[in-house]
């Protein structure tokens, strides 16, 4: 795992006077699905749109392979591109009403392989249909005739037809029935497996739980934490990690009749009030200085307030920015 | 209970939309009971008609369709009044909170006016003491500073503190029955749960009835009483919600349920899916809607409907449920 595919660097970002990114630093290995989570407003699609230099940062490097795709020239930027390819959010937007399903997934092949004749790009379209659980007569239909599922899979083949060595999927099962989540999660899982890295940006966490080998929670455009997928479900540290994971509504035990006591959800929710973040994503001011959680964290001190906590790691490969990291770390020892 | 007339009584409702293909069908024949003061949980995936129900007793619904069948509200027809006595009901005493707080705010209007318009509609109140009460309100639903909230646009607030301004808007003349429709899936977990608690608090404090609209059954599953699942434009169980997450009885209760990815299993596993789609509106009138992606389905569930049936807390309609 140690074959580093992207080295994001200080990493910044400004909207006008707005800072979107302050300051993002990880690394993301070869054959790693790393997710990313947080609040809207917190700067998720932001970072991806900014790896992919959709947008222009202020500050920082974004290592692709060695190359730093911030400073490339823009013939490199497009060859780098070929190996780093992103799903959105809305399927159905994010396809071309008027090309067919064919047409959208072989696009990328017309671009990036002219050599190919129109034979051999049929059957490689046909090829990826298939991949993604379609079927390759489909290549003929128009995205309307499509589920929002199956629109996600188109998705998803187009992004893949390049064999990408990254695939960015920004809230891709957002906008899906539970019953058809699955499928999409499991392909993603299968693309996992076949040893593609993946950056997943969600905010739903119990799919990000299911798929991951590392966590980065952000918060007001910085990394809060960053740790392995089970560490961080099982013995999160900063207070905002752990005020989303109890904000979590589930029907625990739900899928086992006889396990785990049936219906938790009452007693999830109630146990917010003492744990969970009571106001909302803070007004830009609180980032002018100290811990931009301060105002909603019921572990608070002065010393949030004046300094800015830096992000230590607190076990192997556990990292957090808090003050209070390290009383954090035992909940019994914890009383606000 | 037996002879309190119910908050909302719908029996048979069926609402169709005519379309060039013919007519679509999103309500299928739907009977259901809300008690005064009861939290009723509506789930169900996009399609499956479980807003159209309410549009129609709203009278919201779009120009094509046509609706069938029969919704009482406290005792009176719905379907049947003319405008001007819909009117008198809908945003008094029946209220409805939408999925998207933005939208569902006027973006030109100060929330004080907002607010104030629905009591100086309802109630004849004049604006300077329906402005007040609006303030008031706003304080009970735990909008911080309510005074400044008044002169501020929607604009200005979050999608949270909009949702609670929705929130006060639908409780202002007192309602018996409040309808939220997804009122949280455009909000971030945090304030989602702060929402629910919010909402469960609300039903305390004044007694209404609630309906939660979902595609989340985690999200019904805190704050319902009693919950309803629909499939392609059908109830096809009513249980309370104890029994419903412990023992469904019909099978797309059981394979939604083992969908639901939970954030305490396993990790790195892959998930049970459901075959297939569910049918397009208007299919398979004749079957049972769930019977081609059904793990236990016969002969009889591809030639007949089953009806919803049962006590009126615990039905199924399947012609072969699970045992309870």
């Amino acid at each position: 795992m140690n074959n580093i595919l992207l080295r994001v660097r200080d990493l910044r970002v400004d909207f006008g006077a707005h800072a979107v990114l302050r300051g993002v630093n990880f690394e993301l290995s070869a054959g790693e699905t790393l997710s990313l989570v947080g609040e809207s407003g917190s700067g998720k699609s932001t970072l991806a749109r900014a790896i992919l230099r959709l947008l222009r940062p202020a500050q920082g490097s974004v290592e692709f392979l060695g190359l730093d795709l911030l400073k490339c020239p823009p013939a490199a930027l497009r060859a780098q591109r070929r190996g780093l390819q992103i799903v959105f959010q809305d399927p159905l937007a994010s396809l071309d009403p008027r090309m067919t399903v064919g047409e959208t997934i072989g696009e990328p092949l017309k671009i990036f392989e002219p050599g190919l004749n129109a034979d051999a790009r049929r059957r490689k379209v046909g090829d990826m249909l298939q991949r993604v659980g379609l079927s390759s007569e489909m290549s003929g239909r128009y995205p309307h005739e499509f589920s929002g599922g199956q629109c996600q899979r188109i998705g998803i083949a187009r992004a893949m037809i390049l064999s990408p060595r990254l695939l960015i999927c920004d809230e891709i099962v957002s906008s899906l029935d539970v019953s058809i989540q699955g499928q999409i999660v499991n392909l993603l899982l299968d693309l996992r497996d076949a040893g593609m890295a993946v950056l997943f940006i969600s905010h739903n966490l119990a799919v990000v739980r299911h798929l991951s080998h590392r966590v980065l929670v952000m918060y007001l455009g910085k990394l809060v934490e960053i740790a392995p997928c089970d560490a961080l479900f099982e013995s999160p540290v900063h207070p905002y990690t752990r005020a989303l994971l109890a904000a979590v509504p589930h029907a625990g035990g739900a899928a086992a009749p006889q396990g785990r006591g049936g219906l938790a959800a009452p007693a999830q929710l109630a146990a917010i009030g003492e744990l969970g973040a009571p106001g909302e994503l803070a007004v830009p001011d609180m980032i002018a200085s100290g811990c931009a959680f301060r105002n909603r964290c019921p572990y608070a001190l002065p010393v949030c307030e004046a300094d800015e906590p830096p992000l230590l790691e607190v076990a192997p490969g556990h990292w957090a920015a808090c003050h209070r990291s390290h009383e954090t770390l035992n909940p019994l020892s914890l009383r606000a | 209970m037996a002879d309190m007339v119910p908050t909302l009584s719908v029996d048979g409702l069926r609402v169709s939309f005519s379309h060039r293909n013919g007519n679509i069908e999103a309500v299928a024949g739907v009977s259901l009971q809300i008690a005064p003061a009861e939290c009723v949980g509506l789930v169900g995936e996009s399609g499956s008609g479980k807003t159209q129900i309410f549009m129609a007793a709203m009278g919201l619904l779009a120009g094509n369709a046509q609706v069938s069948g029969s919704v009482r509200f406290e005792g009176e027809e719905l379907l049947a009044v003319d405008a001007l006595a819909l009117n008198r009901v809908r945003g008094s005493k029946l209220t409805m909170i939408f999925q998207d707080p933005m939208t569902s705010l006027t973006p030109h209007l100060r929330i004080g006016t907002q607010l104030a318009e629905v009591l100086v509609t309802h109630r004849g109140m004049p604006w300077h003491e329906a402005r007040t009460c609006a303030g008031r309100m706003l304080e009970r639903v735990h909008v911080p500073e309510p005074k400044r909230r008044l002169n501020q646009y929607p604009h200005e607030l979050s999608g949270g503190m909009r949702q609670r301004v929705m929130i006060a808007m639908s409780l202002l003349c007192e309602p018996s029955l409040v309808i939220a429709d997804e009122p949280t899936t455009a909000l971030d977990v945090t304030i989602q749960a702060q929402i629910i608690g919010l909402l469960r608090a609300v039903r305390g404090e004044f007694g209404v009835a609630l309906v939660l609209i979902s595609h989340d059954l985690a999200v019904v599953a805190g704050l319902a009483d009693r919950i309803l699942v629909m499939y392609a434009g059908s109830v096809v169980e009513n249980a309370t919600a104890e029994e419903l997450f412990r023992h469904p009885r019909h099978p797309y209760t059981a394979e939604l349920l083992k969908c639901m990815p939970d954030i305490n299993d396993a990790r790195l596993a892959r998930l049970p899916t459901m075959a297939g789609q569910p049918p397009r509106p208007g299919e398979m009138l004749e079957a049972c809607p769930f019977a081609p992606r059904c793990p236990r389905a016969a002969d009889r569930c591809r030639a007949e409907r089953p009806q919803l049936e049962g006590s009126s807390t615990s039905q199924v309609a399947c012609h072969f449920p699970l045992d309870s």
